[in-house]
């Protein structure tokens, strides 16, 4: 009953915590989730045998069942390993304008002009052929637009568009 | 000793050259060659298989002969070896591409590839949920850094932000499928797909505890309501990464959505219906998306959730031609979605838009491109002479057989939105003379950056998408090959008694 109340209060706190806006919170919620999920894990192998399944005599109505256990230490590695790489993720691009944050109207990442700008100045081992496709590609908007800071890719051409005959 | 010792090499092999290939990291030539080889490699062992399961045959092997129950057991029989078969195909044609275009030129893309390769011969041999979930998440990782490799190094917002919609999400199935696993070990007391044989149809708690981990798997093939977070992520990263993850990821999921309803429920027709009404409002809801999307790739990957739902109509109805033609749809949806996405890559990586309103009066014709584009299209449309035709025509004859009038309704009226959403890319991305202004009019901007100044697609990079339209095309004609092989391997679903045979 106790194993049960913990997963389920850890749960709902994970759930709350995912439903923040705030990404790190919603990583932290991802730490307290797979807590929740673990500690179901191990509560699945039955609690009351706690003898260590090591050794060649054993009991089998004492010892503890081996295989939830190694679910559990899978599971560690490989929810560690995410929300580390979850974090770094949630760091990247940090400087960059806020309105992205939404997700749903993000400016077009690869005709970005700072974006491709940076690039050109940050990397040098990027595939040498999407280097220049995107050069390419934002040189006849870079004449106009440079002026007018990250976002004017979309919004620029849209007067453009409206004079051209169709 | 038998040849299904060798399975688990399908899985180590892959990883271990990506070890390698991570090592040797600076030798881009040397790497390249490993990566193509063991691809090779893996799709010949693939057709092997394909053959050697040919006659419904399942061949299981126990890693290191231990007990089932405790051993990592693999098994092939004629439905993971087909869809092993087509994944692996689709990987090298991606891998081409992407070597083509300079996405495969980073070090980092060869050893991340093939750990991918092998986490997904791994989610199709295993015979054991919680390996299962292992596999996947083998797959998982290196796609993550797939994901950002393509905008390597900018570190901006837009670089990641895609990622981190993949990476929660995914985190999210993968946590949810593993509750799922841990459930089904509590209340069956074991894990093993041969021991769990339907275990669901008999106990009410196996059924509750296994539906979290299809629930899982719906989550990551996408079905509607929980589709979003794939239209939004896919189009993030590069074209060629996208045309490969179309071919792996969801369809993995619906695989295994496959194997475990067939194994464990073993079809049980009293949640049939579940299935018909998901899957039928993910193939209308996902083809709705894709009328408000400007970008190619977002209308493209809306059109595969709304393909999900045709591919898994195929398990609701649990019949013999419903799973043969859901069988057989899902061999021709890979191939056809990985065309679409490798032509307008094509398009995206001269023109570094795939934005229609960008490309509008921008591109020259591209005869090649247009070619596979219209092949591909048609074929996801469901137009003879392609594969689609003969997929969608079987699932709907099932569908009909199965007394789903409903179902069958609506993937008809869903064909004719997909084909009127391809046409409108095909209008502007691929015969721009009938969709942009006059040739010489000033079109992005006052320059003067006509169409006949407007950089050419180069011509071998049609050739990745021309080689998935001639596959689609001979599908269709020799549907009765593809029919027949997507039959042997519903009679395997139907008839579970020879795989769990193999696994004891």
């Amino acid at each position: 009953m106790m194993l049960a109340l913990s997963v389920g209060l850890l749960l709902g706190g994970a759930t709350f915590l995912m439903l923040q806006r705030d990404r790190f919170r919603v990583i932290l919620g991802f730490v307290i989730l797979s807590h929740g999920v673990n500690l179901l894990l191990f509560a699945t192998g039955g609690t009351l045998q706690r003898a260590e399944p090591i050794g060649g005599d054993l009991d089998p109505s004492a010892t503890a069942d081996p295989l939830p256990q190694a679910f559990v230490l899978t599971a560690i590695v490989i929810s560690f390993a995410i929300t580390i790489y979850m974090l770094v993720l949630a760091v990247t691009g940090k400087a960059d304008p806020p309105e992205d944050d939404h997700g749903a109207r993000l400016p077009r990442s690869e005709d970005d002009p700072a974006a491709t700008s940076d690039e050109s100045a940050a990397t040098t081992d990027d595939g040498p052929g999407a280097t220049g496709d995107a050069d390419r590609a934002a040189a006849p908007r870079t004449d106009q637009d440079i002026e007018g800071g990250t976002d004017a890719a979309g919004p620029g051409e849209h007067p453009e568009e409206e004079v051209s005959p169709r | 000793m038998t040849l299904a010792t060798l399975l688990p090499l399908m899985v180590a092999v892959p990883i271990a050259v990506g070890g390698l290939t991570m090592l040797l990291q600076r030798w881009l030539v040397v790497t390249t060659t490993l990566l193509m080889l063991t691809l090779t490699g893996g799709l010949a062992a693939a057709i092997a298989m394909v053959v050697m399961t040919a006659d419904g045959s399942v061949h299981a092997h126990h890693l290191g002969l231990f007990e089932a129950g405790f051993a990592i057991a693999f098994a092939v029989d004629a439905f993971s070896a087909l869809v092993m078969t087509v994944a692996l195909f689709l990987t090298l044609v991606s891998c081409v591409f992407a070597l083509q275009v300079g996405t495969g030129r980073d070090p980092l893309f060869a050893p991340l590839v093939l750990v991918l390769m092998g986490g997904v011969n791994g989610a199709l041999l295993t015979a054991d949920i919680f390996n299962m979930f292992v596999f996947i998440e083998v797959m998982l990782l290196p796609s993550y850094g797939l994901l950002v490799l393509a905008k390597r190094g900018r570190g901006t917002l837009t670089s990641v932000i895609g990622s981190r919609l993949y990476v929660t999400v995914n985190l999210f199935i993968s946590t949810l499928f593993l509750a799922g696993v841990g459930l089904v070990y509590g209340v069956a007391g074991t894990v093993n797909l041969g021991q769990l044989a339907g275990a669901a149809q008999e106990d009410p708690l196996v059924a509750a505890a296994m539906a979290v981990v299809l629930f899982a798997l719906m989550m990551k093939a996408s079905v509607v309501p929980v589709h979003g977070w794939l239209a939004r992520s896919y189009p993030s990263t590069s074209p060629a990464i996208t045309a490969m993850f179309s071919a792996l990821h969801t369809k993995v999921a619906i695989y295994a959505i496959y194997r475990l309803y067939a194994v464990v429920f073993e079809g049980d027709s009293r949640f049939l219906w579940i299935g018909l009404v998901l899957f039928s409002a993910t193939m209308l809801i996902g083809v709705l998306g894709a009328v408000g999307e400007k970008r190619m790739r977002s209308i493209l990957a809306f059109h595969m959730v709304s393909q999900i739902g045709y591919i898994l109509l195929g398990v609701a109805l649990f019949t013999h031609a419903g799973l043969t033609a859901g069988i057989a749809y899902l061999l021709h949806h890979m191939i056809v979605k990985s065309g679409l996405f490798l032509s307008v890559g094509a398009i995206e990586h001269t023109h570094g838009s795939d934005t229609l309103e960008d490309l509008r009066g921008r591109l020259r014709a591209e005869p090649l491109l247009a070619i596979a584009f219209a092949a591909t299209a048609m074929s996801l449309a469901g137009l003879p002479p392609f594969s689609g035709f003969i997929a969608k025509f079987s699932l709907i004859l099932a569908s009909i057989e199965a007394g789903a009038i409903v179902a069958a309704v609506v993937a008809l009226i869903v064909s004719l939105i997909t084909l009127q959403s391809m046409l409108k890319i095909f209008n502007i991305g691929f015969a721009p003379t009938v969709a942009g202004p006059d040739p010489g009019t000033p079109a992005a901007g006052d320059d003067d950056h006509s169409r006949s100044e407007a950089p050419r697609v180069p011509r071998t990079w049609a050739i990745p998408a021309l080689a998935l339209a001639a596959c689609t095309l001979g599908l269709g004609l020799g549907a009765e090959g593809l029919l027949s092989l997507a039959g042997v391997a519903a009679d395997g679903l139907l008839d579970i008694s020879a795989y769990v045979e193999a696994l004891r």
